[in-house]
């Protein structure tokens, strides 16, 4: 299963190829078009801003990402909680499906100006909770189907073992549910940062990656907006990359769900 | 005592309803112990649900039935069967070791003894070098294999199989079967064998049981004499052949004219159970 060095070399070309010759067309265009800084920015003016206000990017950074790992971890672990409840009460499930569609109709951010209302002005509560309640369900979903989707001929032959419902959660279910899971995850931590700032537009402390992008925009400091873009997407690919290792080492065979339903 | 007791069984399904299914009407059977008795049958005669009825993976509507004198039910809460089906069901999360070692988790074994155990289960089928492997890292006749060893990993008395080689091709298929005929000897287990294919059932069994549909009962009992000792050579026996014409006879007794029943014939294909 592992890949040897040249194919990993030939799997990362490409991208690479792609992303330098995308940034030097970039530079190229706004040299040969001289476009305003207001309108896009050079890669290299990004760069630059970025070098030149490090310090404050990592403290935007690190507020937006606290926020996000909070609602994270908050959110995965409600998430999991609710999906264990929803397969040993079945019944909950009939009473949680109207609710959870009544939610999703729900254009859900307007949720954080009520948090806002809930809360004093400089608490990162509302936020926290916002990225809690995006993940929460992408978490439930997962899992909850998961837990649930287990092949028949597993539990028949659980059955046949004599195994206990129990014994048939712990070694059927919960297994089947680990991919899942991590599905989720990747969805989801990316997703949390997502949600981390745009909830800063909602007010609150102006500390964070969002409101620093809006504030810089209003200045018309465009690269410096765009320096902290560059910052959140860092961000984001931390997430997404510490779901993707975890996977690697909670998944035996380090396959995900998909290749396995695909086999 | 006898391995299976099976006394006027009856089962219904969707009974008192328009689409009721009379799956299985009034079935005696006697099996002993050491025997290898075939179920063998068109689509709808109720030999799966025999099986399953044997297992306790459903419960009868009418009628009874006994493994190693006790009920159904008790003797799968004793775990006195191991139970195989068409698809090897193997677990993706678990090395085959740790596949082969489930039942003996779930009845709570040590850690060495239920190592040692599928250590030996898996020299049985032949695949130790393939102990720390994924399931999906075997080919479906190594699958179904690590499924025979998981079943009778914890020696149950009773091999309860249900088209365990229907989906294997011509040659993997032969090749099990010789294998099952060794590992079940070595092991002196009783087994009982729903298949659709007539040489399979004749090549395997002591008896081989003809069951016909709508509703499901069984019509004829063919004792298959060609001895302990099966090899290639018996495939190619008069002997062989002989009774291979005389269950696809009694197969033909019950096909209801102008419905085919679906039965493989010696050179067909595995159909859908």
């Amino acid at each position: 299963m592992r890949r040897s060095g040249a194919s990993a070399l030939a799997l990362v070309w490409p991208p690479v190829v792609f992303g330098v010759a995308f940034l030097l067309i970039w530079e190229i265009a706004v040299e040969v078009f001289d476009f305003q800084t207001y309108f896009l920015p050079a890669p290299s003016a990004i760069w630059g801003a970025f070098r030149a206000n490090t310090a404050s990017i990592w403290e935007a950074t690190r507020v937006s990402g606290q926020n996000a790992l909070v609602g994270l971890l908050v959110g995965t672990a409600l998430g999991v909680a609710m999906s264990f409840l929803l397969e040993r009460f079945r019944l909950l499930t009939d009473l949680m499906t109207p609710l959870a569609v009544a939610l999703n109709a729900v254009p859900i951010f307007i949720l954080v100006a009520i948090f806002n209302n809930m809360y004093p002005v400089t608490s990162e509560v509302p936020r926290r909770l916002m990225v809690t309640l995006v993940v929460y369900f992408i978490v439930l979903v997962n899992v909850a189907r998961g837990l649930r989707d287990v092949r028949i001929i597993h539990v028949e032959l659980m059955r046949s073992f004599a195994a206990s419902d129990v014994a048939i959660l712990l070694k059927v279910r919960v297994p089947n549910a680990v991919p899942f899971l991590f599905t989720a995850l990747k969805i989801a931590a990316p997703a949390s940062v997502i949600t981390a700032f745009v909830s800063e537009y909602f007010g609150g402390s102006q500390n964070g990656l969002g409101s620093r992008i809006v504030s810089n925009i209003a200045l018309s400091n465009n690269s410096e907006a765009w320096a902290y873009v560059l910052g959140a997407c860092l961000l984001g690919l931390a997430f997404y990359l510490t779901a993707v290792v975890l996977e690697r080492f909670a998944v035996p065979g380090g396959r995900g769900a998909l290749e396995r339903l695909a086999a | 005592m006898n391995a299976v007791e099976v006394r006027s069984l009856t089962k219904v399904f969707n009974a008192g309803r328009p689409n009721s299914v009379e799956a299985l009407v009034e079935v005696d059977l006697t099996i002993e112990p050491g025997e290898f008795v075939s179920l063998i049958g068109p689509s709808g005669c109720g030999k799966s649900t025999q099986l399953r009825l044997i297992a306790n993976l459903v419960e009868p509507t009418s009628g009874e039935v006994l493994v190693n004198g006790k009920s159904a039910r008790q003797a799968r809460l004793d775990q006195d069967y191991g139970m195989a089906f068409q698809q090897a069901g193997l677990f993706d999360w678990r090395t085959v070791t740790k596949n082969v070692e489930l039942p003996l988790e779930l009845k709570r074994w040590s850690t060495t003894e239920r190592r040692d155990r599928a250590q030996e289960m898996l020299d049985l089928v032949k695949l130790s070098e393939f102990a720390d492997h994924f399931p999906w890292q075997l080919s479906g006749g190594m699958q179904q294999r690590v499924a025979i060893a998981r079943a009778l990993a914890a020696r149950p008395p009773l091999l309860l199989m249900d088209e365990p080689f229907g989906a294997l091709d011509e040659m993997t298929r032969e090749h099990m079967q010789a294998e099952l005929l060794r590992i079940c000897g070595e092991t002196s287990t009783t087994v009982v064998f729903v298949t659709h294919s007539i040489p399979e059932a004749v090549y395997l069994s002591t008896r081989v049981v003809v069951m016909s549909p709508r509703p499901g009962r069984i019509t004829d009992v063919v004792d298959v004499d060609l001895g302990p000792h099966r090899d290639v050579e018996t495939r190619e026996a008069d002997a062989f052949f002989k009774k291979v014409t005389e269950v696809r006879e009694a197969l033909r007794g019950i096909a209801t004219p102008g419905v085919e029943p679906d039965i493989e014939q010696v050179t067909g294909e595995a159909g859908e159970g």
